[in-house]
C-alpha cells in the first residue's frame, strides 16, 4: 500500500441534535452524533477500529468505547480544551497515515446546558479545592472565565485602540450567520448598539461579548483517501495540522495577553500545508468571546497584529467579506456546549462540500478550523482541502 | 433566573475569602504574606526572578532562592467583574481583578482594592498589602501606590 493512498482524509460528518437536549444523556449525544456521521460517510460502528474523544473525566475516551461497543485499536483522549478536536482528528490524520488504524470516530457530546445552566463561566473562585496544584494563584481572586478574556481584551485595546464596538462587530456577523441555520441557538439579528448596550459580565466584555451555552455534540470520521474512494462523498482532505500551548489555568503565566497559541500553530499547520493565509476561503474560529476571534484572525495572519478590530468591522468575517468565518452562527450565536472544537470541523467539511445552504462561500476549495482553549491556553489548527495536496 | 445584579438575599454568615493550601513550592510565598512581606524567587544561575513558585528556574531549571519584593508594581491588565455567582465574591461586585507586573518582573493576579472600580487604569502604579487567610498562608492585594511618581 503507498503511502500517497493513505492521505487522511474526514468522510463523515454530523451534528447531533442541539441546543437543548434534556432528554438525552451525555453518552446518547455522543452516539447521536457518531450514528450520524457514521451514515454520512456510509460506514456502520462495524467499520470504526479508532476512537478519540475527551471530556472532563480520565479514561472518558475508554468510557465512550464501552458506551458505543466498541473495542478500538487506536484510542485518544487528548485534552487541550476547547482546541481538543483539531488536535484529535490531527492524530488521527497522522494514526491512519501511518497504518494505526483505518478508520477512526472523533466524538464529541455535552449536555452543559441542562446540566449548569448559565452559571458556567462566571462561576469563579472556588478556591483551592477547585484549582489544584500550581492553578491556585490565580483561583483566590474571584476571577471568572469571562474575566480573563476580559483581561486580554482590555490589553489588546490598550496597545492597539480596539473599541467595544469593534468586538460587537464580530457577535453580530456570527448571528447574522445564525439566522440561517434553524438549529442555531440565537437567531433574532442583533445590532452593534445592542452589544455594547448589553450587560456588562467583565469589562470590556458584554452579555453579548460570550458565546451561549448549550447542550450538542458532532463527530467526524477519519479514514484514508483510498478507504474514502468508494464512499457517499468526496473526501476532504487533512491538508495540514499543527497545535501549541502557552500556558494552562493561569492567565499570569501568559507573556503577552494580545498573542494567543494561535501566533504559533497557525503558521505551523500552513507550512505542513503549503499554503499561506490568502489561500483560506472559509474560516471555522473558536469564538468562546468576541476577542477570541479578533486574537485568532491575528494571530493566524490573516492581518497584521493589532489590526484585528479594523478586519472584523463592516461585515469583515460575513459570507462575502474579508474572511468568511463561522458561517453556522459560531459559539457566540448557534452552539457551545464547552469544548466547541468538533463543530468547527464538521462546518468546515460541510463548506467544502458544498452543502453549506445560505450561508455556503461559492467554490470554497480550502478551509482553516481552529480552536482555542482553556484561558486562551492552547491553539490547534487544521487545514482541510477539497482537492488532494 | 437570579438576576445577579439584585441585592443579595443569602442571610448566612458571610464567606472567608478561599485560603490556599501550602504544598512543597509554595509555603514560603505563603508564610511571607502571612508575615506582611512579599517575596519571589531568583535563579541562582541566570537571575531571572519568577513567580509562581516553582522547585527550579523556568527560564534555566537553575536552583532558585528567595529574594524580598519591592512591593511596588504596574497594572499590565485589568477588568471589573460584575457577574460571579460564588461566594464570597458575589457580595463584592462590582471588584477588580488585575494583573500586576512587579518591579522584580514576575507578573501576579491579584484584587486592586483601595480605590473606585472607574479609577483603575492599565499602567496605574501600585503596592502591595497583606491578608491573613489562614493559619499559615497570607495574600498580598494591592492598592495605588500613592508614593509613585
Amino acid at each position: 500500500m503507498s503511502a500517497r493512498n493513505r492521505r487522511a482524509v474526514i468522510a463523515g460528518v454530523a451534528t447531533s441534535d442541539y441546543p437543548l437536549v434534556p432528554h438525552m444523556s451525555e453518552h446518547g449525544v455522543h452516539g447521536q452524533a457518531a450514528d450520524r456521521a457514521l451514515a454520512d460517510a456510509g460506514l456502520t460502528m462495524a467499520d470504526v477500529d479508532g476512537l478519540a474523544t475527551t471530556g472532563f473525566f480520565p479514561m472518558y475516551a475508554t468510557g465512550v468505547a464501552e458506551y458505543l461497543g466498541l473495542h478500538p485499536i487506536y484510542l485518544d483522549e487528548t485534552n487541550t480544551g476547547g482546541s481538543s478536536f483539531e488536535v484529535l482528528v490531527e492524530h488521527a490524520a497522522y494514526a491512519v497515515e501511518a497504518g494505526a488504524a483505518d478508520v477512526v470516530l472523533v466524538t464529541y457530546g455535552s449536555i452543559q446546558l441542562s446540566q449548569m445552566g448559565r452559571r458556567l463561566g462566571t462561576g469563579g473562585g472556588g478556591g483551592a479545592g477547585f484549582a489544584p496544584g500550581p492553578a491556585i494563584y490565580d483561583a483566590l481572586w474571584g476571577n471568572t472565565l469571562v474575566g480573563n478574556y476580559a483581561l486580554a481584551a482590555r490589553r489588546h485595546m490598550h496597545e492597539y485602540g480596539t473599541t467595544a464596538e469593534q468586538l460587537a462587530a464580530v457577535a453580530v456577523t456570527m448571528r447574522r450567520h445564525a439566522a440561517d441555520n434553524p438549529q442555531a441557538q440565537e437567531r433574532e439579528p442583533i445590532t452593534v448598539e445592542d452589544v455594547v448596550s448589553s450587560r456588562l459580565v467583565a469589562d470590556p466584555l458584554h452579555k453579548l461579548d460570550c458565546c451561549v451555552i448549550s447542550d450538542g455534540g458532532a463527530a467526524c470520521v477519519v479514514t484514508t483517501a483510498e478507504r474514502a474512494a468508494d464512499l457517499r462523498h468526496d473526501p476532504v482532505f487533512v491538508l495540514g495540522a499543527a497545535h501549541a500551548t502557552t500556558h494552562h489555568l493561569n492567565l499570569s503565566a501568559m507573556a503577552d495577553l494580545t498573542v494567543s497559541p494561535a501566533a504559533q500553530s497557525g503558521p505551523a499547520a500552513f507550512a505542513r500545508a503549503g499554503i499561506t493565509p490568502a489561500d483560506v476561503d472559509v474560516a471555522q474560529l473558536y469564538d468562546s468571546f468576541t476577542i477570541t476571534v479578533v486574537l485568532t484572525v491575528e494571530d493566524l495572519g490573516f492581518c497584521a497584529k493589532g489590526e484585528g478590530g479594523a478586519f472584523v468591522e463592516d461585515n469583515g468575517l460575513a459570507v462575502g467579506g474579508r474572511l468568511p468565518t463561522n458561517t453556522d452562527g459560531g459559539g457566540l450565536s448557534a452552539c457551545h456546549p464547552g469544548m466547541r472544537g468538533m463543530f468547527l470541523i464538521v462546518e468546515a467539511v460541510r463548506q467544502l462540500r458544498g452543502q453549506g445552504g445560505a450561508t455556503q462561500v461559492p467554490g470554497a476549495r480550502i478551509a482553516v478550523a481552529h480552536g482555542t482553549g482553556g484561558m486562551l491556553s492552547t491553539g490547534a489548527t487544521l487545514v482541510l482541502g477539497r482537492e488532494a495536496p | 433566573m437570579t438576576d445577579p445584579a439584585a441585592p443579595s438575599k443569602d442571610e448566612r454568615p458571610p464567606k472567608p475569602r478561599p485560603a490556599p493550601i501550602p504544598d512543597a513550592d509554595s509555603a514560603p510565598y505563603w508564610q511571607a504574606a502571612h508575615d506582611g512581606r512579599l517575596v519571589v524567587q531568583r535563579c541562582e544561575r541566570c537571575a531571572t526572578h519568577q513567580l509562581y513558585p516553582r522547585d527550579r528556574c523556568r527560564r534555566c531549571r537553575g536552583p532558585v532562592e528567595w529574594v524580598e519584593a519591592s512591593g511596588r508594581g504596574t497594572v499590565y491588565s485589568f477588568t471589573v467583574i460584575r457577574q460571579n455567582y460564588s461566594r464570597p465574591f458575589r457580595d463584592w461586585i462590582p471588584y477588580v481583578v488585575a494583573l500586576v507586573d512587579l518591579e522584580e518582573g514576575p507578573r501576579v493576579m491579584t484584587n486592586l482594592v483601595g480605590c473606585a472600580v472607574e479609577d483603575v487604569r492599565i499602567g496605574l502604579g501600585v503596592r502591595a498589602t497583606f491578608e491573613v487567610v489562614s493559619d499559615d498562608a497570607g495574600i498580598a492585594l494591592f492598592v495605588p501606590d500613592d508614593t509613585a511618581g
